[in-house]
């Protein structure tokens, strides 16, 4: 059978062709970017400010410091962006928006407000790391290029109280948002749709 | 449960069962079905089908027994889950809302351990006081009450093979494994007035359709309906009582509203697992059971098993989708016969045991990060996934104590969990990892990670059966040998652990029970 260039191999695998058994039902786990979606996405449309469609289109970095930025309004931008960068080096999955890592973090800032002693961790643990890298690298841990230089700061970390916060919420925070599971191939709650019994529990091919 | 019978605090001829799990609604509808009254106390709430969700976390948060408990010894988990030894549920059904549904009989020389092995140096082996034979017939009945499907007893057909099970199923043959099974409690066609299996995949989150086997919606509601059990849920025991001579009498539990209330009992049964039934009886010390309530052995709390366990995944070049459908995968037998060549006493199960995204997470490799375990979860739907379930033996210093100092919600001691391999539970695990290894290669696999025990969710153990009073707490009908109007009716009565879930055992056990305690009250010896 040629396969259609122009399909996702995950459908083309569907179909059902006479004489054969419809194949496996296959997941397409590829981020579906919206470029208008995105930029939306930031928050900039729910505070009423107009993205004007001719303004250049924002750096990665520059949308990732808005988002950051917006949802830390009690740390700061710089807490903010530094717990987001933190997240992605932690568990980086280089296809998941950076608006999964925000999520996972901003409720730091609402917390940190409520709470002294989870202010005091993070303040404090934040304030450590980029001594270190200033140390090392002679920047803050946010503008260290390398990912590996970067790791190698948590690595220095990984045992302290801050740290093992931060990677033990991230567990929920980022593997336990639904709204990520589609991109792991992983669907979720079942028993509105009746179960697997007609979709696909049974149905490995490649055996 | 408006239409449930009520009995009044001072009528002294209930049974009170403490809990509501395999052992304990069993045994309350097995008595109930006899007509003998019982009051069952449960600690958690009543939640029905209605409140399950097809979600891992938002249900470990809602069904969970998360009342603080203190992991000591050896194991990781004083790391890992310092916490959470144990991963059971307090709810009405107890674990059997929580279970999988794996039910495997035990084997001939599981019951005769001791004979069989033994004295294995660091190990506190005993054999029980029955054999299997005795316990066949009971066997039959509980998979026929449980529904379990591919047996005999239940007629029901096997449960089908799911994406998960063929990847399994077809490594373990490659590596020359042949007896390989899916002893599901579930109904893989409507049976008893309850559907069959939808495929869900979310057993162990509660049944939402009620196709597997629970006692929340069978027995419980079944013992109801005769108007002979009385169900209290959000009732926590805090003590059993007895006379001077030292007969139990009554039992000392807080209500849902905070009262203390005292149950008048002609007989008390303890169901409330492995760490609650003998923290109860440790709790309930007297002038006359100095060191506890049905313990002039020393041996309650003792000889805590939960299996040797560990965990594994594969990742495969194709996608499997091991969520899809019942939790429970091929089960690999071959290595459960007895063959001490391998360099260890016991046998273990290779159970292919789904898990869902979020706890793939949680549990694959806990504390880890970075970009190794961030490529491994990118592979989640490429994922099979084992349990090891191998026997663990035996140990005295294996154990639930009480906190000296700090106390719970109900003012009772927090119990403390204490558990240390014993070398042989290392060889087992070590022995099934790699076997995993190979089975899931042979299939091509391209990374095999392994992964550390999950908190315990076999418990077992604590409150062992034996033929002397001095090796144990209670003899072969799970009654004390110290006080005879008290008995044990959970996994805590275990001699051995065997390499099978227990919940079947604990039902079987449970029914053989009911017949003996109706039969000793018609005799007027209870």
């Amino acid at each position: 059978m040629k396969l259609n260039p122009f399909k996702p191999a995950g459908q083309a695998a569907n179909d059902a062709s006479p004489g054969h058994e419809p194949a496996m039902r296959v997941l397409d786990k590829a981020p579906r970017v919206q470029r208008r979606g995105f930029l939306r996405g930031s928050g900039l449309g729910a505070i009423g400010v107009v993205v004007l469609p001719a303004a250049p289109a924002l750096s990665k970095e520059a949308a990732r410091a808005l988002t950051a930025d917006q949802s830390f309004t009690h740390l700061g931008k710089h807490a903010g962006r530094t717990l987001v960068r933190m997240a992605r080096d932690i568990y980086p999955h280089d296809k998941l928006p950076d608006k999964f890592y925000v999520q996972a973090e901003a409720p730091y800032d609402g917390l940190a407000k409520k709470d002294a002693a989870l202010k005091k961790l993070l303040v404090e643990g934040l304030q450590d790391l980029d001594q270190r890298a200033r140390k090392q690298h002679g920047t803050p841990y946010l503008q260290v290029k390398a990912e590996s230089d970067r790791v190698a700061l948590l690595r220095g970390i990984e045992s302290t109280p801050f740290f093992k916060k931060i990677q033990g919420d991230l567990v929920t925070g980022l593997y336990n948002n639904k709204e990520l599971w589609p991109l792991f191939g992983y669907e979720g709650s079942s028993w509105q749709k009746g179960g697997y019994l007609h979709r696909g529990f049974d149905d490995l091919d490649w055996l | 449960m408006t239409d449930q019978a009520k009995f009044s605090l001072d009528d002294d001829s209930v049974a009170v069962i403490i809990g509501s799990g395999a052992g304990g609604a069993t045994l309350a509808n097995e008595l109930a079905q006899r007509g003998i009254k019982s009051v069952v106390l449960e600690a958690g709430k009543h939640y029905t089908q209605a409140d399950f969700e097809n979600d891992e976390w938002a249900m470990f948060n809602k069904i969970s027994w998360l009342d603080k408990r203190i992991s000591a010894g050896g194991w990781h988990h004083t790391q890992t889950y310092p916490n959470l030894p144990a991963w059971i549920v307090k709810g009405v059904g107890g674990s059997t809302v929580h279970w999988s549904g794996v039910a495997l009989r035990f084997q001939e020389h599981d019951f005769h351990t001791r004979t069989t092995y033994g004295a294995v140096d660091g190990a506190n082996v005993l054999d029980w006081p029955i054999t299997l034979s005795e316990l066949e017939p009971y066997y039959e009945l509980a998979e026929k009450k449980m529904g379990v499907c591919g047996t005999k007893a239940s007629g029901l057909p096997p449960m089908p093979p799911n994406n998960h099970y063929k990847v399994i199923e077809a490594g373990a043959k490659k590596v020359g494994y042949k007896n390989i099974v899916r002893p599901a409690a579930s109904n893989s066609e409507p049976y008893d007035g309850r559907p069959g299996c939808m495929q869900l995949g979310f057993c162990m989150q509660g049944c939402k359709i009620g196709a597997k086997w629970s006692t929340l919606y069978t027995e419980v509601p079944r013992a109801q309906a005769t108007g002979n059990m009385e169900l209290r849920p959000e009732c926590m025991v805090l003590q059993i009582e007895h006379d001077k001579s030292g007969r139990a009498t009554g039992v000392l539990y807080v209500d849902g509203k905070g009262r203390k209330q005292l149950q008048k009992a002609r007989i008390v049964c303890v169901a409330g697992n492995s760490i609650e039934s003998p923290r109860l009886l440790l709790n309930s010390a007297s002038s006359l059971f100095p060191n506890g309530l049905a313990n002039s052995s020393g041996q309650v709390g003792r000889n805590y098993m939960n299996h040797a366990t560990a965990a594994a995944v594969a990742i495969h070049k194709k996608p499997v989708y091991m969520y899809r459908g019942f939790d429970i995968a091929a089960v690999v037998a071959d290595e459960v016969p007895l063959d001490t060549r391998r360099g260890f006493v016991g046998g273990y199960y290779l159970e292919g045991l789904a898990i869902h995204l979020p706890y793939t997470a949680a549990f694959m490799k806990p504390g880890g990060w970075g970009r190794d375990f961030a490529s491994a979860m990118e592979m989640y739907d490429h994922m099979t996934c084992v349990w090891v379930c191998g026997e663990d033996l035996a140990r005295e210093q294996n154990s639930i104590t009480l906190h000296p100092t700090e106390k719970d919600q109900y003012g009772l001691p927090v119990p403390i969990v204490t558990k240390t391999y014993h070398e042989n539970d290392d060889r087992i695990t070590a022995h099934g990892l790699q076997q995993w290894r190979k089975l899931s290669e042979a299939v091509g696999a391209t990374r095999v990670i392994d992964m550390p025990a999950y908190p315990a969710s076999h418990n077992m153990g604590t409150n062992r059966m034996s033929e002397k009073a001095a090796d144990g707490v209670v003899n072969r009908w799970g009654q004390t040998h110290d006080v005879k109007n008290l008995f044990v009716s959970d996994g805590s009565q275990f001699t051995s652990s065997s390499a099978a879930n227990p919940t079947l055992t604990i039902v079987a056990l449970a029914i053989r029970q009911a017949e003996y305690i109706a039969s000793a009250m018609q005799r007027k010896e209870l």
